[in-house]
């Protein structure tokens, strides 16, 4: 199977891909993360038609069904939406601003968690009490609800969507980092390792961190599909991104009411897109978790 | 009649027999034959010590003693008879209720086979319905005695405790009074003291002892401590990646051992070197079980080693109840 | 007992009184709250008359302080949109929540639970694989999208199920529900399906997590050892000892399906508060947007005080106080 002899197996990370391999399934949604995303942040170089240009958008075109030819001898493969736009090209310039969403905001929740939850843990006492409070009051409260008001406090734009989706999710890193730094921290080796020369900075970065990575790398996964949908859903709700930077929940929020009529393709084609993206990352964060719990290992 | 043939005649016919016992696991890596060839008899109301270390197949012999082998693990060969009953190729369900009833198990740390959440009584009660049908009173008179003849005190409250709530020792007598409940056979009894204080394990013991005798229960005793099978013991049988290497009386091994694993074992163990001498240790590391290389599996690590040792060798009695795996014995005392 | 009980409460009224400040000025302080009620283009008067009557002038912690005076009396203002006290008008629309949220969780758990239980059991049959992969893909599928392929299936092209609204209620306890006619139920029925997907797919993972840890056990060894039936080391060993993470999710759950309820009541008209808080959001009606945080931030606080009893009450050894 593809894939199988790209990392040495004497390394431990080679025997984690090797491991990886095993599952066909995974390995497949890997190949499918990485292409859908190289496609969509490639998109301006090679999409048919850029969706945020009004003025190439031809009103007459609106509303057809794929494989129309228009105006001008272009061929719409997957249809045109409302405003007439191309959809292959307005899914891949969608694509791409989901996946820089998603990767940017768990990118940016999994190093300001990650450093609150180690922190805490590292620093002991009330200030780990009170941001351990903290973050344990912020999880109870649901994402969504606290991804909308923020960016509904916010106004629309892409960093005002990232930032609400920061604030939604940081916490479960936060916790992550705390719990797997506690435990670290309690084992017998970092007891050994302070007894060393090093400083406490290196003990913390060389022995602390890398093993509070397992739990940390599953929940980013997570995180990054969460992201991703749960950006579609505010763009869907009207939040979010404006009008002139379609993402693939405005999208399907734009042909929700033409789906009673029979066009359907405007909602369901980028409805697609989005799920195989969420459901590929999902599939990989998976594996990967499997294969790093401990307690599974017989 | 010679003393030989008197003490043949003395000996009362075995509870529990097994016949070239192997049981293999299929993995990913290849086959790993735990159990290689393993013959035990034990008699009522003995005591038979399986010694070994980790690795050794002591553990999944108990298991497959008991028919609790999963995938992918299966018992290839064998034949293992309790009280003249074949229990291998019996199907599941009347595997099942012979196991609690006619033959039962423990295991090493208490706190993990007791189900936390479930108060010490009800997992008596469900113990004791899984082979009879008894009304709720009854079922709490005989909880109380088991754990009453265990040596616990205060049974009643003992009752109505969670796990947790007990001490380690306490907790291993509920677990041996569950495993007595329905008077069985043979008790097979997997490092059950490995877990405890010292000063516990000592009383475990002794109150084994006493069960065994009291009850003529037979106890198969999986442990890799020697100490503790010096002083439980009747018959000692000891096991290297997957096969019996020596067994016999328990004084006579471990007096006068015959197989250089079990010299081995026996010199290495720190309270018999002199003090500030040098601690013995037997070379190299216990094989891995897949792939082991043909021939005598101690092979590598026996200073008595030759080329005679590349086959197999036989598994060899003296009609008395000794018997070597070797081809070259140390010298009888 | 009784002082766990004491100091959760008391940590309980900190928090929400942390949370009624920072929704206060996160909603109030931003942007002009006046602009919402009145049109742009009427005189600077009535513009400064209207701005002293709601208090807008005053400085931003006196609105506090009288916002919250005003809380504690059990008024949360009036709606700039609909002119009603904002209680009134979240009560009215609770119950239909409440409605949609209760199936749509106890949907997801009663058949999750089994099936998870089922795929863990038998982790490598065709049914437990075709679980898992109906999980995976009830956790991947944004709910709107759910919802819309509902529609369109069931609505739009078989014409089984209505599109969207809720059924005709009927009062029971003064209050009025509508899953006890037929026609409420099938008002009922798509959307709280679409609502429970996800948290049918994670309560299944959940289960099957737990029983396959449960499996591989000692105390399951332990209990075939004792000769107990499959039924009997499952249903009386395993069940327990899974239920504790299983019930403190179904009450997280709840909250978190609450606040979920948003998207699926835009999409089916379901006339409860999600609906209400979108409508508010677009169009900026402040004291709703407060009243709806504060209500769910309490609710939430509520759950999570209520699932640490039942976490006590079922898992004995926090109850000596180890917590």
């Amino acid at each position: 199977m593809i894939g199988l002899k790209i990392l040495d197996r004497g390394t431990p990370l080679g025997r984690f891909w090797a491991e990886f391999c095993e599952n066909r399934i995974a390995l497949v949604s890997f190949w499918i993360v990485l292409i859908v995303s190289a496609l969509a942040v490639l998109a301006p170089l090679y999409a048919p038609q850029d969706p945020y240009d009004i003025g190439k958008l031809v009103l007459t075109d609106a509303r057809r069904p794929p494989g129309h030819v228009g105006a001008g001898g272009y061929v719409y493969w997957l249809g045109t939406d409302a405003q007439g736009r191309d959809l292959l090209s307005a899914i891949l310039y969608g694509l791409r601003i989901s996946v820089q969403i998603g990767i940017a905001a768990g990118a940016i929740a999994f190093v300001v968690g990650g450093t609150m939850g180690a922190t805490a843990a590292f620093l002991g006492g009330r200030v780990e009490v009170l941001i351990m409070r903290f973050v344990d009051m912020q999880l109870s409260f649901p994402a969504i609800l606290l991804a909308l008001v923020i960016s509904a406090v916010l106004g629309q734009g892409k960093w005002q969507i990232i930032a609400a989706l920061v604030a939604a999710q940081y916490a479960y890193f936060a916790r992550t980092a705390h719990g797997a730094a506690s435990a670290e921290r309690a084992k017998e080796y970092i007891e050994a390792a302070l007894s060393t020369p090093l400083s406490a900075r290196a003990v913390v970065f060389r022995h602390l961190l890398p093993n509070c990575m397992p739990p940390l790398i599953v929940v980013a996964t997570v995180q990054v599909a969460n992201s991703i949908a749960l950006e579609a859903t505010l763009s869907f709700l009207g939040l979010g991104l404006p009008v002139t930077e379609p993402s693939l929940g405005m999208l399907i929020a734009n042909g929700f009411q033409y789906m009673l009529s029979g066009r359907y393709w405007i909602s369901i084609y980028p409805g697609i897109a989005l799920i195989v993206l969420i459901l590929a990352i999902n599939l990989v964060g998976d594996q990967i978790r499997d294969q790093l719990n401990p307690r599974l290992k017989r | 009649m010679t003393a030989q043939a008197m003490t043949a005649q003395a000996m009362p016919a075995p509870v529990l027999e097994v016949r070239g016992l192997r049981t293999h696991f299929f993995t990913r890596d290849g086959v790993v034959k735990a159990v290689d060839g393993v013959d035990l008899s034990v008699a009522r109301g003995r005591v038979l010590g399986l010694v070994g270390e980790s690795g050794s197949g002591k553990t999944v012999t108990g298991l497959s003693l008991i028919g609790l082998i999963d995938a992918p693990g299966r018992i290839v060969e064998g034949s293992v008879r309790l009280a003249g009953q074949e229990l291998i190729g019996l199907a599941p369900d009347e595997l099942r209720r012979v196991r609690g009833r006619r033959i039962a198990m423990i295991f090493q740390d208490p706190m993990m086979t007791l189900n936390p959440v479930l108060k010490v009584g009800t997992q008596l009660s469900m113990a004791l319905r899984a082979h009879e049908r008894i009304a709720a009173a009854e079922v709490r008179r005989r909880s109380v005695a088991a754990l009453g003849r265990v040596g616990l005190p205060s049974p009643e409250q003992c009752l109505d405790a969670y796990p947790h709530q007990l001490s380690g020792g306490m907790r291993q007598r509920v677990a041996i009074a569950i495993a007595m409940l329905h008077r069985p056979d043979v008790i097979i009894a997997d490092e059950p003291t490995t877990a405890l204080d010292v000063s516990i394990q000592g009383q475990i013991l002794h109150e084994m002892q006493s069960l065994a005798a009291e009850t003529g229960v037979a106890l198969v005793w999986i442990t890799h401590d020697l100490a503790v099978v010096s002083s439980l013991a009747h018959e000692i049988a000891v096991m290297y990646a997957g096969r019996v290497v020596e067994h016999g009386a328990a004084d006579e091994v471990l007096s006068a051992p015959r197989h250089p694993y079990t010299r081995g074992l026996l010199e290495s163990v720190p309270g018999e070197a002199a003090p500030g001498g040098k601690l013995l240790q037997i070379p190299g590391s216990i094989p891995a079980l897949v792939d082991l290389p043909p021939g005598c599996a101690f092979r590598a690590r026996c200073p008595r080693a030759d080329a005679l040792c590349e086959a197999m060798p036989e598994i060899v009695g003296d009609g008395l109840g000794r018997a070597i795996r070797c081809h070259h014995p140390l010298e009888a005392a | 007992m009784l002082g766990f009980l004491i100091q959760r409460v008391l940590q309980a009224a900190v928090v929400m009184l942390a949370i009624s400040a920072l929704v206060f000025v996160g909603v109030f302080a931003i942007g002009n709250p006046i602009d919402v009620l009145i049109s742009p283009d009427v005189t600077q008067q009535i513009r400064l008359d209207t701005i002293a009557r709601y208090g807008f002038d005053q400085p931003l912690w006196k609105q506090y302080l009288t916002f919250l005076d005003r809380l504690v009396r059990g008024d949360f203002g009036r709606s700039f949109v609909f002119n009603m006290p904002v209680l009134d008008l979240i009560l009215s629309r609770l119950p239909a929540t409440l409605e949609l949220t209760l199936a749509a969780v106890l949907g997801a758990t009663l058949f999750g639970v089994p099936l998870g239980m089922y795929a863990g059991y038998r982790p490598d049959s065709i049914v437990s694989k075709a679980i898992m992969g109906l999980s995976i893909l009830g956790f991947s599928v944004p709910t709107f999208w759910i919802g819309l392929i509902f529609i369109l299936v069931f609505a739009v092209h078989l014409g089984w199920l209505p599109a969207g609204g809720r059924g005709p209620t009927a009062g029971i306890l003064g209050v009025e529900w509508s899953f006890l006619s037929l026609e409420g139920l099938s008002h009922l029925l798509l959307p709280a399906l679409t609502l429970s997907l996800f948290r049918l797919a994670l309560m299944i993972r959940l289960a099957r997590a737990g029983m396959r840890e449960a499996i591989l056990s000692d105390y399951v060894k332990f209990a075939r050892a004792q000769g107990l039936s499959e039924g009997k080391v499952i249903g009386g060993h395993v069940l327990k000892n899974i239920s504790i993470p299983i019930v403190t999710v179904f009450g997280l759950e709840f909250g978190a399906t609450l606040a979920f309820a948003v998207v699926t009541e835009t999409i089916f008209s379901w006339p409860g508060l999600g609906k209400l808080i979108i409508d508010s959001i677009q169009s900026l009606d402040r004291p709703v947007m407060v009243a709806y945080l504060m209500l769910v931030a309490f609710l939430f606080i509520m759950i999570n005080f209520l699932v640490d009893i039942a976490y006590a009450a079922l898992d004995p050894r926090l109850r000596t106080g180890r917590a």
